[in-house]
C-alpha cells in the first residue's frame, strides 16, 4: 500500500543554515505519528514543506502518491491545524462561519458544519464569535474546520502550546477519537513527550536532521536511545550556533526503518 | 418636514447625489471590512493620495483626471502589494511608502502646472452635489463589478484574513486573490473620491466598519450593519449639508463619527448595566 506521506531526502535552507537536513520518512494510513523536537528543530518548516506552503526545498515529498510541488489537489484530503495563535476578540466570525471555511469551492450542508462542531463539543458556542472563546476552545474550532471536509489526514502543529493541562487532556482525547473512531491518520508535532508517549503509535524525532523514526515503544522504551537523542539535539544546536555552514552538513544517508538514523 | 424632503428629491442633482452616495457607501463598507480586518485601514487613505497624484497627472496632461487616477492607483497598489510580498516590508510601512509617493508626484505636477485649480479642490474635498450622469454611471458600474466579485470570493477572502497559511493549504492562490482584492479596493476608492474627496476617503472605509464591529455579531451581519450605518450617514449627511449649507463631505463624515461615538457610549452603558445586574 502506498504511504500517505512520503518524504524523501528533504532539505531546506534558511539563509545559509539548514532548517531541514536530508530528512526521509513515510506515514502509513492509520498512523498516529508524533513528531518531537526542541524549539527551532524545523517541525513547523517540515509541515510547511509537506503542505506546499514552502516550495523552495530540495528532495521530494509525495502526498497520497502525488508530488506536492506538481499537484496540490491532494491538499483537499488534508485537514491542517496550525500552531496556536490567539484570535482577536473583535474578529467578526462566529464558530459556524469559521467551520464553514473548511470547505472552499463547493457547497457545504448546514448539517455537516453542525456535526463537526458537535464532535469537538462546542455545540452551545456555534453562534459565538471565535474571539470570545478560550484558546483551547479556539483550537477545537480549528479542528472542527479541518474535520468538516472529512479529511483522511490531519496535520497538527504544536496545537496545545500554552493551553492548560485540563484542556490539553480533552484535546488529546479528541485526537485519539479521530484516529480510532474516524480512522483519520494523524501527524502531530509537540513538545510534550509524555503526551506523545501516551498517544502516538509512531514517533519521529527531529532536530533539523531526523534522529529516529519508528514505533513509539521502540523509542520511549529504550533509555539509551532517548539519552542519545538528547545528546544529538544538543550537538545539533552547537553546530548551528557555531556556524556549521550550508555545505558543512553531514551527508549520511537517512535509512530510518524504525532505527536511529 | 416630509414635504420638504419630497421637494428635495425632485431635484436632478439631488437624485444623482443620493444614488451615487448610496452606491459608494455600500461598496466602501464591504471592501472596508476586509481592509480593516487585514489591518490595512489606512490603505484607502494611501490609495487616495496616490489617486491625487493620478488626478494631478490627468489635469496636467488634459486627460479626464479620474481615468489617470484609476490607472495610477491600480498600478501603484499592485506594485506595493508585490513589494510587500517579496520583501516582507511591514504592511503599515508599505502603506506609508504608497501614501507619500502619490502625494509627492501630485505636488510636483501641481507646481509644474502653476498651482491649485478649482477642479483639483473638488477632488481633494469632494462634492457629491456636483456629480454628473457620467459619474453616476461610473459609480454604478464599479458597484456592478465589486459586489459580485466579492460575493464570489467571500469565503476565500475571509479565510485569507483569518489565516493565510490555512488558505494556502486549502489550495487557494492567495497571492492572486490578494492582488485581485487590491484592484477592487483601488477602483472602489477612486470611484468614492467624488463623495468625500481624497482627504476624507478613509473615513468611509474605516468608521462604519469599526462601529459595526462593536455590535459583536458574525461576519455577514457585521457587513450588513456597516452598510446600514454607511448608507444612513451619507443620506443624512447630504440632506443636512443641503439645508445647513455646509460641505457634504464634512457632514457625512461627522454623521459617521457621531454614530461611532453613540455606539461606544451605548456599549459602555450596557457593560455597566450588566455589571450592576450581576452584582445585585
Amino acid at each position: 500500500m502506498q504511504p500517505i506521506i512520503k518524504v524523501d531526502n528533504l532539505s531546506y535552507y534558511y539563509d545559509s543554515f539548514p532548517s531541514l537536513d536530508h530528512i526521509s520518512f513515510s506515514v502509513e494510513k492509520g498512523d498516529f505519528l508524533g513528531i518531537i523536537g526542541p524549539n527551532g528543530a524545523g517541525k513547523t518548516t517540515l509541515f510547511q514543506c509537506i503542505l506546499g506552503i514552502v516550495n523552495n526545498f530540495s528532495g521530494e515529498i509525495s502526498l497520497f502518491g502525488s508530488n506536492i510541488k506538481q499537484n496540490k489537489k491532494s491538499l483537499q484530503r488534508i485537514g491542517y491545524v496550525p500552531q496556536k495563535k490567539s484570535v482577536e476578540q473583535t474578529f467578526p466570525a462566529t464558530v459556524s462561519e469559521i467551520v464553514s471555511l473548511g470547505v472552499i469551492g463547493r457547497d457545504i450542508k448546514r448539517e455537516s458544519i453542525d456535526n463537526a462542531i458537535e464532535f469537538v463539543e462546542l455545540g452551545e458556542y456555534r453562534n459565538k464569535r471565535i474571539g470570545e472563546l478560550s484558546e483551547g476552545q479556539q483550537q477545537r474550532v480549528i479542528i472542527a474546520k479541518a474535520l468538516v471536509k472529512q479529511p483522511e489526514l490531519l496535520i497538527l502543529d504544536e496545537p496545545t502550546t500554552g493551553i492548560d493541562s485540563v484542556t490539553q487532556d480533552k484535546f488529546y482525547d479528541l485526537l485519539t477519537r479521530l484516529n480510532k473512531e474516524k480512522g483519520i491518520t494523524v501527524v502531530w508535532s509537540s513538545h510534550d513527550m509524555n503526551a506523545v508517549e501516551k498517544l502516538a503509535s509512531k514517533v519521529a524525532c527531529i532536530d533539523r536532521k531526523l534522529f529516529f523514526h519508528g514505533e513509539s515503544e521502540d523509542f520511549f522504551g529504550n533509555e539509551e536511545r532517548m539519552k542519545s537523542y538528547v545528546e544529538f539535539a544538543m550537538q545539533s544546536h552547537m553546530n548551528l550556533h557555531f556556524g556549521k555552514s550550508k555545505n558543512g552538513h553531514d551527508n549520511k544517508e537517512n535509512k530510518n526503518d524504525g532505527n536511529v538514523v | 418636514m416630509m414635504e420638504m424632503l419630497f421637494d428635495l428629491f425632485q431635484y436632478g442633482f439631488m437624485q444623482r447625489a443620493l444614488i451615487s452616495a448610496i452606491a459608494i457607501a455600500v461598496i466602501c463598507s464591504i471592501v472596508g471590512l476586509f481592509l480593516v480586518l487585514k489591518r490595512h485601514s489606512l490603505f484607502g487613505d494611501a490609495l487616495a493620495h496616490v489617486a491625487f497624484g493620478g488626478i494631478s497627472l490627468g489635469l496636467f496632461t488634459g486627460i479626464y483626471p479620474l481615468w489617470t487616477a484609476y490607472i495610477v492607483a491600480i498600478l501603484s497598489a499592485v506594485g506595493v502589494n508585490k513589494l510587500r510580498e517579496s520583501t516582507k516590508i511591514p504592511p503599515d510601512s508599505s502603506i506609508a511608502v504608497l501614501l507619500t509617493s502619490g502625494l509627492a508626484i501630485g505636488v510636483i505636477l501641481i507646481s509644474i502646472s502653476g498651482g491649485f485649480t478649482l477642479n483639483l479642490f473638488s477632488f481633494l474635498f469632494g462634492n457629491i452635489l456636483l456629480v454628473t450622469v457620467d459619474d453616476v454611471i461610473i459609480i454604478l458600474i464599479t458597484d456592478a463589478i465589486v459586489i459580485p466579485v466579492i460575493y464570489v470570493l467571500y469565503k476565500k477572502l475571509v479565510l485569507i484574513i483569518f489565516d493565510e497559511n490555512q488558505a494556502k493549504v486549502s489550495g487557494l492562490n492567495v497571492s492572486w486573490i490578494n492582488t485581485l482584492f487590491i484592484v477592487l479596493a483601488s477602483i472602489t476608492i477612486i470611484a468614492s473620491i467624488r463623495l468625500v474627496g481624497v482627504l476624507l476617503i478613509s473615513s468611509l472605509i474605516v468608521i462604519p466598519n469599526i462601529t459595526a464591529l462593536m455590535f459583536g455579531k458574525g461576519f455577514k451581519k457585521t457587513m450588513f450593519i456597516s452598510c446600514a450605518i454607511s448608507v444612513f450617514s451619507v443620506v443624512f449627511g447630504i440632506i443636512l449639508s443641503y439645508y445647513s449649507n455646509l460641505a457634504p463631505s464634512g457632514t457625512i463624515v461627522l454623521t459617521m463619527i457621531s454614530m461611532f461615538l453613540v455606539t461606544i457610549i451605548a456599549k459602555n452603558l450596557k457593560v455597566r448595566y450588566n455589571k450592576i445586574t450581576v452584582t445585585k
